[in-house]
């Protein structure tokens, strides 16, 4: 066993030595990362040189976490706005005047329908209200968005399935994402990250970040109406202020021609003839149609573009607008035309976002947990290097090297991975500290009752290290599966120490074990002690 | 008199022969009555949930200058009569840091937000927001569930791990010692008042990982002399076997202590509680490894393992001599 040969010596450094050299981007600010980056030769193909680094959890660095999720019941609630609309239509074309107009209930929507050969007449139609649904990756489920019940009372309840609820949930999250991320960053320069989290969730972290209250006002999605200016006094007509007429409240009809939710683009622009800012935006064919329709009928009128119950413009119909597109003029800015965009884009949000959770840290803690961290990382591996040096003499010094390689190889192991480092993170290692080197004491412990036994040294370090490994093996399994478990359970922070205390008992096992192994039988080659020096 | 030798440093002499076995009379109901006080107090007292569990809004302010400091009075009266119900008000740190927790507000999810916008515009003039956190009701209510699962299938977990490596009789005595590990960690929260949050249930995850570590390598030397000396008494073999560990407990509790030392001194406030709790979990560990869980096996019977080993004819794999 005390014999190492040169390929494995060579192996296990070649490890070791690639482990540290991983770890280097990590131990370098931005700038000086990229100063590195400069400084190597061109002839070094890039692969050998390493540029990823560890990130910097959000406690570190500073900035916001913001969790956003769906709310089901606005998003039910729209649908079902939308479903009574469709139902309505679908009745109008059959010629069937429902008893009672058509109600919204809590999960969909009901109609009465007491004459059954109207009610056979459109009941075909409705069934075709209910869409199946598609999976992403399985193709067609076999579940459709609508469970229509007929009741002998001629009641038709049309209510959302769960699946189709889901799937709704599902699609308005994917939407939201591209949406939300216009919203809080349109300029670009945040470097946000936001993704998907769960069913109805969506992450959003800004580094740097500090005030987490503006992004939340920008998330609330505008609520965009087109309708029809009305008369004044009408029953079909409310009043809401306007701001072309600087507040004042003028007639618009109840009904919605098309809601927001069906725009599919708006985007800046100007006007070619006027060079005036404007907004051009697209429908979805849904809203076109709808659009198309009541343009053509209504050639003359003024159409209300209601923004959040405001009347932004009042434009007159001139043509019947066929082509789905359109423009929206109202004597804006530029820096107007660019936030009603953003906020018509983000009108097309299906549902609203509501903040579940919200972390800020500002950039002074994030800092000054850094320090701290480093600071106790070097006292903690001072104070741990001294006293297995006073326990262990020469063999100390080889723990005490595996040591240090140990933390060296976990920083590594997280640069490689880009593996987010946070304050428990930095916990963990300095916890690591103290733990990574039961593994060397069970080893040396061994050798020496060993040789109180009587062996020879190197029958006692051959035997240290042979009976010492399954207990190594076993407690570290352990602290593994805890470990384990808290990386699947955790969020965020206390997820980067799970990490390093996963990787630290990996690497644990090749310092600890084989390297230390290594330096003992170079020592042994080196001075051929008579007893063993502890 | 010979003087004590400073190098080699050693904690616990080499050839020992303490009857450990012989104190369970004393730490077996000592633990006992402990679990069922601290089970006790903290029914009555409860822990002091962080919003991370509780939900509501935490805010960590600190002046931007000297000057601009105000007394904590006048924070908590400012604070109080916002009408966010009960404001916990702290100062922290040397430099006039502010730390205030307000409940969750009534009224779900979009409700919360409003408290740290009435913060900012009453103190964001004067003070610099370093640390908000708001967590909603739903999540909170996720945290509690996620942390306790986590808890429970930890235990489980390394219960089925132990039960495959070892023999059932050593596996049930070494989650005794946890479960006492973490009733007697709860306990620590429960008396230091530390704020309980998703980091303790890491701090406890931790514990149970290392309170399991030090049991496995007592057990393990269990194991090996239940090998070779087969008619050694019970109480005789696991004092051998802890006094043959012993020198080894010790170092390793020593150099945990030391890096944990480290962590509460400059670590900062932010890990502080954390390294505490991890402290004081070495000592129940530690203390519950040799004190708890091994003469745990007098009563289980440790030799019944031994005889169905020896029955069945199969040993668990040994390592080559």
């Amino acid at each position: 066993m005390l014999r190492f040969s040169r390929t494995k010596i060579a192996l296990t450094l070649g490890f070791v030595l690639l482990g540290l050299i991983l770890a280097v981007p990590s131990m370098l600010t931005k700038q000086e990362r990229e100063a590195y980056l400069k400084a190597v030769p061109s002839w070094v193909p890039s692969w050998l040189v390493p540029q990823r680094a560890m990130i910097l959890g959000l406690d570190l660095q500073g900035g916001s976490h913001i969790l956003l999720e769906v709310d089901r019941t606005d998003l039910v609630r729209g649908q079902g706005t939308q479903l009574r609309d469709d139902v309505r239509r679908t009745l109008r074309e059959g010629n069937v005047q429902p008893e009672g107009g058509i109600q919204l209930s809590p999960r969909g929507v009901q109609v009465r329908i007491s004459d059954a050969a109207a009610r056979a007449r459109v009941m075909p139609k409705l069934r075709e209200l209910a869409q199946p649904i598609n999976n992403a990756i399985l193709g067609p489920t076999g579940a459709r968005t609508l469970d229509i019940v007929e009741g002998a009372d001629g009641l038709i309840q049309l209510n959302f399935s769960e699946a189709g609820i889901t799937d709704r949930i599902r699609r308005a999250v994917d939407q939201s994402i591209e949406v939300v991320r216009k919203r809080i960053d349109p300029t670009g320069t945040l470097e946000p990250s936001i993704q998907r989290q769960g069913l109805d969730r969506v992450l959003v972290q800004i580094p740097g970040l500090q005030d987490a209250s503006d992004v939340a006002k920008n998330l609330n999605p505008a609520k965009l109406e087109f309708r029809l200016l009305g008369d004044a006094g009408s029953t079909d007509t409310e009043l809401m202020p306007s701001k072309e007429a600087g507040g004042q409240r003028v007639p618009v009809e109840r009904r919605v021609i098309v809601s927001g939710s069906e725009l599919t683009d708006a985007q800046p622009g100007f006007d070619q003839r006027t060079n005036e800012p404007i907004v051009n935006f697209r429908f979805t064919l849904k809203g076109a149609q709808a659009f198309a329709e009541a343009t053509t009928q209504n050639v003359g009128r003024p159409l209300a573009i209601v923004l959040d119950n405001v009347v932004i413009s009042a434009p007159r119909i001139l043509q019947p607008i066929t082509g789905g597109s359109g423009q929206i003029s109202g004597r804006f800015t530029v820096e107007e035309v660019n936030n009603l965009s953003i906020q018509l884009r983000s009108g097309a949000l299906p549902a609203k976002l509501v903040i579940v959770e919200q972390r800020t840290v500002g950039p002074g803690l994030g800092k000054d947990s850094i320090d701290a961290g480093v600071k106790a990382t070097i006292y903690a591996a001072i104070f741990v290097v001294l006293y297995m040096f006073a326990t262990y003499g020469v063999f100390g010094f080889i723990a005490n090297i595996a040591l240090i390689v140990h933390v060296g190889l976990i920083i590594g192991l997280m640069s490689l991975l880009e593996a987010t480092m946070t304050l428990p993170g930095i916990a963990g290692i300095v916890l690591t500290i103290g733990t990574a080197v039961d593994s060397n004491v069970l080893i040396y412990e061994r050798i020496r009752e060993e040789a109180r036994a009587g062996r020879s040294v190197v029958s006692a370090i051959q035997a240290g290290f042979d009976r010492a490994f399954a207990t190594i093996i076993d407690s570290n399994s352990t602290m593994a599966i805890a470990a384990l478990i808290l990386f699947f359970m955790g969020s965020g922070p206390v997820r980067g120490f799970a990490v390093v205390f996963i990787l630290g008992i990996m690497t644990t096992v090749i310092t600890a074990v084989t390297m230390t192994r290594m330096m003992i039988a170079l020592w042994y080659a080196w001075t051929r002690p008579k007893v063993i020096p502890f | 008199m010979r003087l004590p030798r400073l190098y080699p440093l050693r904690l616990w002499p080499d050839e020992s022969h303490f009857d450990f076995m012989r104190l369970r009379h004393i730490s077996l109901p000592f633990s006992a009555a402990i679990s069922v006080a601290v089970i006790a107090i903290f029914l009555i007292f409860g822990l002091n949930y962080g919003v991370d569990f509780k939900g509501g809004t935490l805010i960590e302010m600190q002046p931007q200058s000297a000057e601009q400091r105000v007394p904590v009075a006048t924070v908590r009266d400012k604070a109080n009569s916002f009408g966010y119900g009960e404001v916990e008000v702290q100062e922290f740190g040397n430099d006039g840091g502010v730390s205030l927790r307000f409940p969750i507000q009534p009224g779900g999810e979009a409700a919360q937000g409003v408290v740290v916008e009435k913060a900012r515009a009453e103190f964001g003039a004067g003070y610099s927001f370093e640390r908000v956190e708001t967590v909603g009701p739903r999540v909170s209510g996720e945290l509690v569930q996620s942390g306790t699962i986590g808890v429970i299938l930890a235990v489980l977990a390394v219960l089925v791990y132990l039960w495959f490596r070892f023999e059932r009789e050593l596996a049930i005595a070494a989650i005794i010692g946890t479960l006492h590990d973490i009733v007697l960690t709860i306990g620590f929260f429960v008396i230091t008042r530390h704020e309980f949050n998703m980091t303790s249930i890491a701090a406890i995850l931790t514990i149970v990982g290392y309170s399991l570590n030090e049991t496995v390598v007592v057990f393990d030397r269990t194991r090996e002399l239940l090998r070779r000396y087969k008619t050694m008494p019970t109480i005789e073999l696991l004092n051998l076997s802890i006094n043959t560990t012993m020198s080894r407990t010790a170092i390793t509790s020593m150099t945990t202590i030391l890096s944990l030392v480290a962590l509460v001194w400059f670590g900062g406030r932010a890990i502080e509680g954390f390294a505490q709790v991890m402290l004081a979990g070495v000592f129940i560990c530690t203390y519950s490894a040799i004190f708890i869980s091994t003469p745990t096996l007098i009563y289980i019977g440790v030799r019944v393992a031994q005889r169905r080993q020896a029955q069945e004819g199969r040993g668990v794999p040994q390592p080559a001599e």
